[in-house]
């Protein structure tokens, strides 16, 4: 195989850095004693850690939206599963419009969705409220749901089923033990992604949360708009550790160069 | 049974129409409507708003900064992107695995942390990008990053970047090593493999990692209003402001409207001619 020359190494060393100094930066400054927003740091302290403790909002908002991401993508891909089977396994008239349909809150700007809303939200009365929250979370996440559970209910082999059906086994009984166990992987990922999407979401999610529904982005984000103090970086610190956590558990669990590379990639 | 894909597709079809279609179509109405300072929100049939819009220069402008710096950013991205990419396809294992998650994993965080982290960079005359830049002599004075296209630009690039780098990453994958060593065999350049090969190959990535990074870009709003501040407006923190601020509903829902209108023009229009031209790689 051809390897990377020099000039292709210092390019990507020079990409890395910077892909990862704003990032190194935020948890940096995190360990400022100072009271204001100052780089570069000096001297270090916990100070910054200490105050989320005193500023109650940030936590709790942690807790909403790890619930809210958990709670919309698990309902949205219950919803996705059999509109991935009735797309994957049926010729029907308006399949190609409910597929449009079912991916366009990829292409409708987050600020389009979050505007309209909070019109809605507010008309129907359910304006600033978690209900609110998940529903609109659940249409934002559902492509993804929907992309990757479409994904495997296209591989997924009929012939497996019709050999159940012809055994004796029951609809409900294929279902359980044949349809869904070969569309679960998908499922998995798909909710992953969901997450992650819910997780991060702040344009929409700004519109609509009110003082005491607002998700963790979206208080972060109001937080700097009035504030210039370092507590922000703390959180995004705290954020950061815990996501690297997460990767690390998840290398360890599943192996992530398998799940980005793919098993299925020239053996370079 | 004829019904039953419509069965299956029922949930998510009234889920959709429900929380989607109605409450898109209760935002087109609304610009229609009146709206003043004591009065509020009058469901009226008016055009004052569009007309507002339209005629004044002060939203052409903000129009044609949002586009700009969608289009700057797209730019950048894949210039410096698809490089990268190929260079990350032509890593081993198991660096190749490290730095694909280095390069993607920012997508995790949230991207209220990553601005906040170039705000601090660009930080006023002190910011470590104007020392580093001086200190390399690339400038003699600090550039204005805060506050300026530029920096939106920067930061942008840096949100956007590893969706183009994903999508270019994907396209090399169907890459085989095999026809560069061929090309190299029968006498290529380094230059010839680059231009004949492996551009070719890696096009289809870079122009739908483009429309990605295009409309992306254009409907951005915490970037923009992190770096932009108060003054420096595009489409997305405008509406904020007239709905959020202001509370001029109508005046927001138009211009909402019209970013959503331009956008699928723009991404449709874009996806129809990457197809007519690089359809067969799709199949």
């Amino acid at each position: 195989m051809s390897r990377n020359g020099p000039l292709a190494l210092a390019y990507h060393a020079l990409f890395v850095v910077f892909m990862l100094t704003p990032i190194l930066v935020v948890c940096w400054v995190a360990f400022t004693p100072e009271g204001f927003l100052s780089f570069p740091v000096r001297h270090w302290s916990l100070r910054w850690f200490y105050a989320i403790g005193r500023y109650p909002e940030f936590v709790s908002a942690f807790w909403r939206s790890l619930g809210l991401g958990a709670l919309s993508s698990a309902l949205a891909v219950a919803v996705s599963v059999p509109a991935a089977l009735a797309i994957a396994r049926h010729q029907f008239a308006g399949r190609e419009a409910m597929t449009t349909l079912f991916m366009s809150p990829l292409m409708i700007p987050h600020v389009v969705l979050g505007i309209a809303f909070l019109r809605f939200f507010t008309e129907i009365g359910l304006g600033g409220t978690f209900a609110g929250l998940v529903l609109s979370h659940i249409v934002i996440v559902l492509p993804f749901a929907l992309r990757l559970t479409l994904a495997s209910a296209v591989g997924l082999d009929s012939r497996i089923e019709h050999a159940a059906v012809s055994l004796g086994a029951s609809e409900a009984t294929v279902l359980k033990r044949i349809t869904l166990p070969l569309v679960l992987p998908g499922l998995v990922s798909g909710w992953a992604l969901a997450f992650i999407n819910s997780f991060d979401e702040v344009t929409m999610t700004v519109f609509i949360a009110a003082p005491g529904t607002e998700t963790l982005p979206v208080r972060m984000f109001l937080y700097i708009q009035d504030n210039i103090d370092p507590l922000v970086t703390s959180v995004s610190a705290c954020v950061i550790a815990i996501t690297v956590a997460a990767l690390i558990a998840l290398d360890r669990a599943y192996g992530l160069e398998r799940l980005l590379v793919g098993k299925g990639s020239h053996g370079r | 049974m004829k019904s039953t894909p419509y069965l299956l597709a029922l949930p998510a079809l009234l889920l959709f129409a429900a929380i989607v279609i109605v409450p898109l179509g209760m935002t087109v109405v609304l610009t229609f409507h009146d709206w003043g300072q004591y009065k509020g929100i009058e469901p009226v049939f008016i055009l004052k708003n569009w007309r507002e819009v339209f005629s004044d220069s002060y939203y052409a402008e903000m129009f044609e900064r949002t586009f700009r710096i969608a289009l700057l950013v797209t730019l950048f991205s894949a210039v410096f992107g698809a490089p990268e990419a190929y260079i990350l396809s032509r890593m081993r294992s198991p660096w190749r695995g490290i730095f694909l998650l280095v390069i993607l994993g920012p997508l995790l965080i949230s991207v209220v942390a990553r601005t906040l982290g170039w705000a601090l960079l660009f930080g006023g005359s002190e910011g470590l990008v104007n020392k580093a830049l001086m200190e390399l002599g690339l400038i003699d004075t600090p550039l204005p990053f805060m506050f300026t296209e530029t920096g939106m630009v920067v930061a942008l690039v840096h949100v956007l970047m590893p969706y183009m780098v994903l999508s270019v990453w994907a396209a090399l994958q169907r890459l085989d090593p095999q026809v560069e060593n061929a090309a190299i065999a029968l006498g290529a350049g380094p230059f010839t493999v680059m231009r004949r090969i492996v551009l070719p190959q890696a096009m289809p990535g870079i122009l739908s990692g483009a429309v990605i990074v295009f409309a992306l870009a254009a409907s951005a709003f915490a970037t923009p209003a992190i770096i932009g501040g108060r003054r420096l407006k595009v489409a997305s923190t405008l509406a904020y402001d007239e709905f959020l601020n202001t509370l001029n509903w109508p005046l927001g829902a138009v211009v909402a409207v019209l970013l959503l209108v331009a956008l699928v023009i723009i991404v449709v229009g874009a996806n129809r001619l990457v197809e007519r031209r690089y359809g067969q790689v799709f199949r």
